[in-house]
């Protein structure tokens, strides 16, 4: 369906899955009129977006541009100034679901909420896993977490994830400072997921990898988000990583978003002058 | 906490029990607030003690705030009465409270120790003070202190089983074999202070009233009378206490925990029990 694909290092690049987005389903995350600004033009303000149900959401927009702020924002990490983070939890479709203002609700609910229902990626691997404990302990950590005691069955899911993420079963007990960049990414991907998130955030989970080892993660990244039906709001300062990830996109420039829509409408057929700029600078083949 | 009368001992100089007033009153306070909250870590304005942080500054600043005139003072370090520790501790006391001063368990009304809880089982009415070292038992996994904070606060304890598990995944079991993590009435993880995990069911439903004193840290933490104390575990690997193939070489004792002590320059060794007290108390039974 995408003709103007951005090429990623030989690989060959399709589009996102094709998704269907039920209308009359609410939701999964609604963020309304949010600002947090440490001053003029630093941070971001007035954001709004919903995200449905195994979406995924690129923003995109140049450094300092207040994405990454905007993320820690929406994924309860940074108290906005003004506006409304509002979540549906519960499983989808099931009697429990209810709609959670993030930040009106307990810091306890929030903080379970972010080591259960969903997942934070970190641009450099180590802030989101502990160095100095084995692969299977950062895998298990968030099952501990809820309650699991047993160290059979721990051990077990960690080692399912770490083949699921393509991780050798052998490495199970080495510390993640002696992975490398590519295998620390995939661990940090694997610890979050283990508890079988709905919503998962990314800060630039390709940044700092070679081309190469940037397509197989991109590549896992798309066959995990397809298979557990993920919803995922990505950051990213690569249009490439964005058009082969997202279904939609998001343009911010000095703490705004400029223009929002449909991945490849947006890339290539882009309307705001900057959103042009961007576009235009990605070095053609 | 019966006799605080501020009056200096006869050839001191000093306040009774060393500490003045308005610091013993401030500990107790600390005190109060750790016994309402079994667990919890009160942090409380430690002063200078006339020894070196690690020496048991934390249990001394405990016992002058707590002891009285009719108190009768048992201190051990590792078990024994008679090791350096215990002895000077012991002496301070005399000297500065005017207290009596006993090595048997049961004629004590205060304890103070050091990596050990005393083999004979305590009773309602008595006082165990324990010399901690480090009082944060997540320290270990999270060093910032104000996310260990907030992990108390809001019982986010996964973390300690990760230790657990990494135990398990590097030696097959839980090699954690001293300063054992407990949970204190199934609420705050609570770091036992270094004694051996064979005393930690000691701790669980205990009558006597269990005080801890961290010096250095500055933090005062309590487990009141019988209060459920649980280690912690994996249910397919659980809490297990140490155990000898041979008995105390001194008292035949099979119960207790042992010592393993070199006698030579070739290598002999015995294994005694580490509580004297109780060693001499078997031995006496025999007798």
């Amino acid at each position: 369906m995408n003709q103007h694909t951005l090429p990623i290092a030989g690989e060959t690049v399709m589009a996102p899955q094709e998704m269907t987005v039920n209308i009359q389903e609410q939701p999964l995350l609604s963020v309304q009129n949010l600002s947090k600004l440490y001053a003029p033009g630093k941070g971001f303000t007035e954001v709004s977006f919903d995200l449905y149900p195994g979406e995924v959401l690129g923003i995109v927009g140049e450094s300092g541009s207040g994405k990454s702020t905007l993320l820690q924002a929406i994924s309860g990490r940074l108290a906005p100034d003004e506006g409304e983070v509002l979540y549906l939890r519960g499983s989808a479709g099931s009697q429990l679901e209810q709609v959670v203002s993030l930040y009106r609700m307990a810091e306890s609910q929030r903080r379970q909420l972010l080591r259960t229902d969903w997942g934070v990626v970190h641009q450099h691997p180590l802030d989101g896993l502990r160095p100095r404990v084995s692969a299977g302990g950062n895998i298990g950590e968030r099952l501990m977490a809820v309650g699991q005691r047993h160290y059979g069955n721990i051990r077990e899911q960690a080692l399912q994830w770490l083949q699921d993420v393509e991780i050798p079963a052998d490495r199970i007990d080495d510390m993640p400072v002696t992975f490398s960049g590519g295998m620390q990414q995939r661990l940090q991907i694997a610890r979050n997921l283990v508890t079988h998130p709905r919503l998962i955030f990314m800060d630039e989970p390709t940044g700092g990898l070679d081309v190469s080892v940037q397509a197989r993660l991109l590549d896992l990244l798309r066959r995990l988000v397809s298979e557990l039906g993920l919803a995922v709001i990505i950051v990213t300062h690569d249009l490439a990583v964005a058009r082969l990830l997202a279904h939609r996109l998001m343009v911010m420039k000095q703490s705004r978003v400029v223009e929002t829509g449909l991945t490849d409408q947006v890339l290539d057929d882009p309307q705001h002058p900057y959103t042009q700029l961007l576009v235009s600078s990605v070095l053609q083949s | 906490m019966m006799n605080t009368h501020t009056r200096s001992t006869d050839n001191q100089g000093y306040n009774y029990a060393y500490l003045d007033e308005q610091t013993k009153r401030m500990i107790r306070r600390a005190l109060l607030k750790a016994v309402a909250i079994p667990g919890y870590q009160v942090p409380f304005g430690g002063r200078e003690m006339p020894m070196p942080y690690g020496w048991g500054t934390g249990g001394v600043q405990l016992t002058a705030a707590v002891i009285g005139r009719d108190d009768i003072l048992k201190v051990i370090d590792q078990g024994a009465d008679d090791t350096t520790n215990a002895v000077s501790i012991r002496s301070f006391f005399q000297q500065v409270a005017g207290v009596n001063t006993t090595e048997v368990t049961t004629e004590a009304t205060l304890i103070q120790t050091r990596h050990r809880i005393p083999e004979t089982a305590l009773q309602a009415g008595q006082i165990l003070v324990y010399q901690v070292p480090i009082p944060e038992p997540l320290r270990f996994i999270e060093p910032r202190e104000t996310e260990t904070r907030k992990m108390h606060a809001l019982e986010e304890y996964g973390i300690m089983h990760v230790k657990l598990y990494e135990d398990i995944a590097r030696y097959g079991h839980i090699a954690t074999a001293y300063a054992y993590p407990v949970r204190v009435n199934d609420r705050y993880i609570m770091d036992p202070s270094p004694i051996p995990k064979f005393d930690n069911p000691k701790m669980d439903m205990m009558p006597a009233l269990q005080l801890f004193g961290a010096g250095r840290e500055k933090r005062i933490y309590a487990i009141p009378p019988y209060t459920r104390v649980t280690s912690l575990d994996f249910e397919d690997h659980p809490f297990e206490v140490q155990q000898w193939d041979e008995p105390c070489d001194i008292c035949g004792a099979t119960d207790s925990f042992l010592d393993e002590v070199v006698t030579d320059d070739q290598g002999s060794r015995v294994f005694i029990c580490s509580d004297t007290d109780y060693c001499r108390q078997q031995l006496e039974k025999q007798a």
